[in-house]
């Protein structure tokens, strides 16, 4: 059953779209993951223009996130301070991306530039997340001797300035280093078409210091704001968010969601990530054989200027 | 597309009986489309438009379908250090945004060259306005071809001439496909009556093509009150996404 969808002008098969939001709603139930690093590169795939699949796309991490904040926040996993300054990073960042974005599209430069970030943050991501797990299922087969290990490292970036305490977080530590994480994640997130979990989840354990338990939560809490000002963002400046899209393709990820958490129950933690990490270089190898190999046109439209 | 079909030739039949000739011999050239009005609706996937008509006397017709036209620019890929990536674009101020061309001869054998230029009949004899090349003629040829190959890739410009089919000796009849990813705006429709390789006899019929209903709505509210638009967006997000969750807690 075909649908028009009213934004990006063309019609799609309604099955086809419950079906990718159902797939990539079960993937990010099962890794724990946001989905727009799948999401949107499979939107481009199927035709959806790309400035019309990255706006949409956080328009539906917005539903996904909030659906699992909530989860998180029962259980008290939300560092709400640490969400703030991360957040106040994300609008700055975001915003940034949007106009950057509306540039790259008037040169028609738009396309490479989502190819490249792909190629380039999944890549890096990708590689550390499989050497990360092929480790961890190493270290459950011959258990090294466990030594004694300090609570934090000391480094450079606890001699910064405006230190604020982080009691949920444990945490004493500069507030501009969140704040440029946010801000990064936040033009990532404009113009990637993704929440930014993917590189806000390790920079948080591995440059803030942060426990693992609150980070997702947390992750998750200033998703919801960052991509709901690139959602508004870009229906204000450039009217590229298609609601009909959005909610077709929630109604899938919300199912798929749960089924995929039920699944991820049975698995261990390390072979989730070594999956996660294998699909992640899928979609980075995908995007990065695109750049490489003869476009099949030469030539291509843009319409107006 | 059977019941329109159908009530084409019906419409066809009363032109041929009685009213028909009466017209014509004011006219040398009558024709009409099936519908004026192309309506996108939810479930849209391309439509088919029939244009009939009559002559007042033997003559080849030959039907030409234009989009509004609309600035348009053409980017080309480049390999730079190995990645492809747009490095040449040129801007083309107006260019129609759908052109199709029915025939009831082979175009060649019908009319001359400067006829076919002065009327815009076939894609070689379009015209489309670009700045003044600074490079040779060559090149601008080159980027013209290449802007036309592209409509076609799109579907948006077909590349091969259309059948214009006659029923005895004046009446025709020609039929259009536009695809789902049509332009939407006003289209006009030319037919042309040839008579001894010069064209006799014009007409224009307008066709509209136009968003209707729920799609025509969202498309409106958002183009027309974009920061109200991308609320709503996000207050049916944050709903989703509670009811998401309140429904698997349950479950």
């Amino acid at each position: 059953m075909q649908i028009y969808l009213p934004i990006a002008e063309m019609s799609v098969d309604v099955f086809l779209l419950l079906a990718l939001g159902g797939g990539v709603g079960f993937l990010s139930g099962l890794f724990g993951v946001g989905g727009g690093f799948l999401m949107t590169p499979l939107l481009i795939f199927i035709g959806i223009p790309p400035a019309v699949a990255v706006a949409t796309e956080a328009n539906q991490i917005v539903a996904s996130s909030v659906s699992g904040v909530l989860a998180h926040w029962r259980r008290g996993n939300v560092d709400f301070k640490m969400g703030l300054i991360l957040t106040i990073g994300g609008f700055i960042g975001s915003s940034l991306g949007v106009l950057l974005f509306s540039f790259l599209r008037d040169i028609g430069q738009i396309d490479l530039v989502i190819r490249l970030s792909y190629v380039f943050f999944l890549g890096i991501i990708g590689a550390l997340m499989l050497v990360e797990s092929v480790r961890a299922m190493r270290r459950r087969i011959a258990p090294a001797s466990a030594g004694r290990q300090k609570l934090h490292k000391h480094t450079w970036v606890h001699g910064l300035p405006m230190k604020i305490r982080f009691h949920r977080s444990k945490l004493y530590i500069s507030a501009l280093l969140p704040l440029s994480i946010g801000f990064l994640v936040g033009v990532l997130a404009a113009i990637m078409g993704v929440g930014g979990g993917f590189i806000m989840v390790p920079a948080m354990i591995y440059l803030l210091g942060m426990p693992t338990v609150i980070v997702v939560g947390t992750s998750l809490f200033q998703i919801i704001f960052v991509t709901a000002n690139v959602t508004f963002l870009q229906a204000y400046a450039n009217q590229t968010v298609d609601v009909v899209l959005a909610l077709l393709l929630l109604t899938g990820a919300v199912i798929g969601a749960q089924l995929g958490a039920k699944a991820g129950a049975k698995l261990h933690g390390e072979q989730l990530r070594g999956l996660l990490a294998i699909m992640v270089l899928g979609v980075c190898g995908k995007m990065l054989y695109d750049l490489l190999a003869t476009p099949s046109a030469i030539y291509s439209l843009g319409i107006g200027h | 597309m059977i019941r329109v079909a159908t009530r084409a030739f019906c419409v066809l039949m009363l032109v041929a009986s009685g009213f028909g000739p009466a017209r014509a011999a004011q006219a040398p050239l009558v024709a009409d489309l099936s519908e004026h009005l192309v309506a996108i609706t939810t479930g849209f996937a391309g439509a088919d438009v029939l244009l009939f008509g009559a002559t007042d006397a033997e003559g080849d017709v030959v039907v030409v379908v234009r989009g509004p036209s609309r600035p348009v620019t053409l980017h080309r890929k480049g390999r730079v250090l190995g990645i492809w990536a747009n490095t040449a674009s040129k801007y083309f101020s107006r260019a129609p945004s759908f052109y199709a061309v029915a025939a009831s001869r082979p175009l060649e054998d019908l009319v001359g060259q400067p006829e076919l230029d002065r009327h815009e009949i076939g894609l070689e004899h379009l015209k489309l306005e670009m700045p003044l090349a600074k490079a040779s003629e060559n090149v601008a040829m080159r980027w013209r071809e290449a802007l036309i190959s592209a409509h076609e890739e799109a579907k948006l410009y077909q590349d091969v001439v259309g059948r214009v089919a006659f029923l005895g000796n004046r009446l025709f009849r020609a039929e259009f496909h536009l695809p789902a990813n049509v332009p939407t705006g006003r289209y006009q429709v030319q037919v042309f009556l040839i008579r001894d390789q010069r064209v006799q006899s014009a007409q224009t019929t307008p066709l509209i093509v136009s968003k209707i209903g729920v799609q025509a709505e969202v498309f409106d509210f958002a183009h027309q009150r974009s920061a109200l638009y991308g609320i709503i967006a996000i207050a049916v997000a944050l709903f989703a996404g509670w009811l998401g969750n309140a429904v698997f807690r349950k479950a």
